[in-house]
């Protein structure tokens, strides 16, 4: 069963085809990754999908509903966590939550009861009653993590979640991302840290101009490539990739290299590669 | 219907949650300029002046008031939304909400009414005490909490449409503001040539302040500015809810 459907969707600004003829699935219960540099598109794809932006052409279904004809009742089965925070800072934490509850139509005993269990669950209790402003950057985008949660989406869509945040901020939100995974919510989120993509992701989607330019398992797309890649300085202008199936190929490659090549470097090939093998440039150019 | 009031209210409460914490900044603000106009305008210059068989200062106050609530409701409204909207896209978690749109443009503008309707009372009551022949009249607070209404709305409408506090600073400068002076508050519009005079009655503040000033000085109802009151109300809120629409599927 597919939680998003997406057939030939195009959304185009003016003349600039932001997402040009996408198509892709995410299945139930998968944490679905969608990576690609700033300006690939995925922003625009996530509009689309949670009823913010029309698209220009396409068919589209998010948790079995159309979502132009039935975004009354899209709006009702996902959670969204945007980029920015996008809460109010001269506000506290339950007020924050409390105004998300009304807007989902949440009635005043399970409003209580939900704020108290999901600050529990992302043990931000003792935070409940602290104005957001005075808030770290993990913690705020833990708030709005939870009151996307509030009206329980079976969608939960999250654009760049860790941008901004430290090292280990990212992994304590990763964490929670698996948790809500396994407690039953399919997710849809944004990135463009491969590190994420990789070990977060139980299938990727790479974007590159609007255009979906691979799908698959993050592993799969690596054998794609080449499990092994091999890089190589020539006279400390360009750094060249080659990949290869197995160590061995690669150090047969090395061993063939002329004499001027001075730099080298054999490693397990990533996200990043597969970027570059498809489209000639790096994830962050 | 349940639901109808139950999203307005849900939409408005966090509005109302902020202004709480600000509230005594946000009255006394808009309490300034309006009294610095009373000083200047009503006593200064005004003193010892009769408009239209009554005092200069009788005359302005309900000007006054109405330019008040104007320029209150509009950016009580106006200026919170905006800044959600623009700069921290807040105001997307109500476009991906099951919230109707006029649950949406009500709401918003509600916040507008409570600020316009604060500050214009205020004034009035000043008023009052200045110049002890204006009335005391019910349908003045039923009219104001209309004006406020419909200048909350304006304010919604704008802020729906614009694309950065750039144009909204521009829109103020160029047209709230020679509006607030310019219709009716301060001067009589039948001193004006006559096609200046048709031309501001097509601003809502125009027929605000006629109908506040012919409250409290006793003159017939205006109808004409009340129908046309409405008019610009029912222009607003649709307005918005097209803005709105615009905005997401």
């Amino acid at each position: 069963m597919n939680s998003i459907y997406i057939e030939n969707l195009c959304k185009n600004y003016g003349s600039v085809k932001a997402i040009n003829n996408l198509n892709l699935n995410v299945h139930d219960g998968e944490i679905f990754g969608f990576l690609g540099p700033n300006g690939a598109g995925k922003t625009t794809t996530i509009r689309v999908l949670t009823t913010l932006t029309r698209p220009t052409s396409g068919r589209i279904s998010v948790g079995g509903y159309n979502v132009q004809n039935e975004s009354d009742k899209v709006k009702k089965v996902i959670g969204v966590v945007q980029q920015h925070s996008s809460l109010d800072r001269d506000l506290t934490v339950r007020e924050n939550m409390e105004f998300h509850a009304r807007i989902h139509h949440l009635s005043s005993s399970i409003r209580n009861k939900r704020i108290t269990e999901l600050l529990e669950y992302v043990e931000l209790t003792e935070y409940t009653n602290k104005m957001v402003d005075t808030l770290s950057g993990g913690m705020k985008k833990k708030v709005s993590i939870v009151c996307s949660l509030l009206h329980e989406p079976k969608l939960l869509f999250l654009d760049e979640p860790t941008v901004g945040l430290d090292a280990q901020a990212r992994r304590r939100l990763w964490d929670l991302v698996r948790r809500l995974n396994k407690d039953g919510t399919t997710i849809f989120l944004t990135t463009h840290y491969i590190e994420e993509a990789e070990v977060l992701c139980d299938r990727v989607g790479i974007m590159h101009h609007g255009q979906l330019i691979a799908v698959d398992k993050p592993a799969t797309l690596r054998e794609k490539v080449g499990s092994i890649v091999v890089e190589t300085l020539v006279d400390n202008k360009e750094t060249h990739y080659q990949f290869f199936a197995n160590r061995e190929a690669a150090n047969n490659y090395v061993k063939s290299l002329p004499s001027e090549v001075k730099t080298v470097i054999i490693r397990e090939s990533n996200l990043e590669d597969v970027f570059i093998e498809q489209t000639g440039e790096k994830v962050g150019e | 219907m349940m639901n109808l009031f139950s999203d307005i209210y849900s939409v408005f409460w966090i509005d109302l949650r902020n202004m709480r914490r600000h509230w005594k900044a946000t009255v006394a603000t808009s309490l300034v300029l309006p009294l610095l106009y009373l000083v200047a305008f009503g006593y200064g210059l005004g003193r010892g002046i009769d408009v239209a068989g009554v005092s200069y200062l009788s005359f302005v106050i309900p000007g006054i008031v109405a330019l008040t609530a104007f320029s209150t409701s509009f950016n009580g409204a106006a200026s919170k939304l905006q800044v959600d909207r623009i700069f921290y896209k807040s105001f997307d978690e109500l476009l991906m909400s099951p919230v109707s749109p006029h649950s949406i443009i009500i709401g918003k503008a509600l916040i507008g009414v409570v600020r316009g309707s604060i500050s214009a009372v205020a004034i009035y009551l000043v008023g009052l005490i200045l110049a002890p022949t204006l009335l005391f009249s019910p349908v003045f607070f039923l009219i104001l909490l209309l004006s406020c209404f419909v200048f909350a709305s304006f304010g919604v409408f704008i802020s729906l449409i614009i694309h950065s506090h750039q144009e909204m600073s521009n829109f103020s400068t160029l047209v709230i503001l020679p509006m607030t002076f310019l219709c009716g508050t301060f001067f009589s519009l039948s001193q004006l040539p006559a096609v200046a005079r048709a031309v501001l009655y097509f601003l809502p503040l125009t027929h605000s302040a006629n109908i506040l000033r012919a409250t409290v000085l006793g003159s017939p109802f205006p109808w004409l500015s009340f129908a046309g009151l409405l008019i610009f109300g029912g222009v607003f809120f649709v307005g918005g809810m097209i803005a709105l629409k615009k905005l997401s599927v």
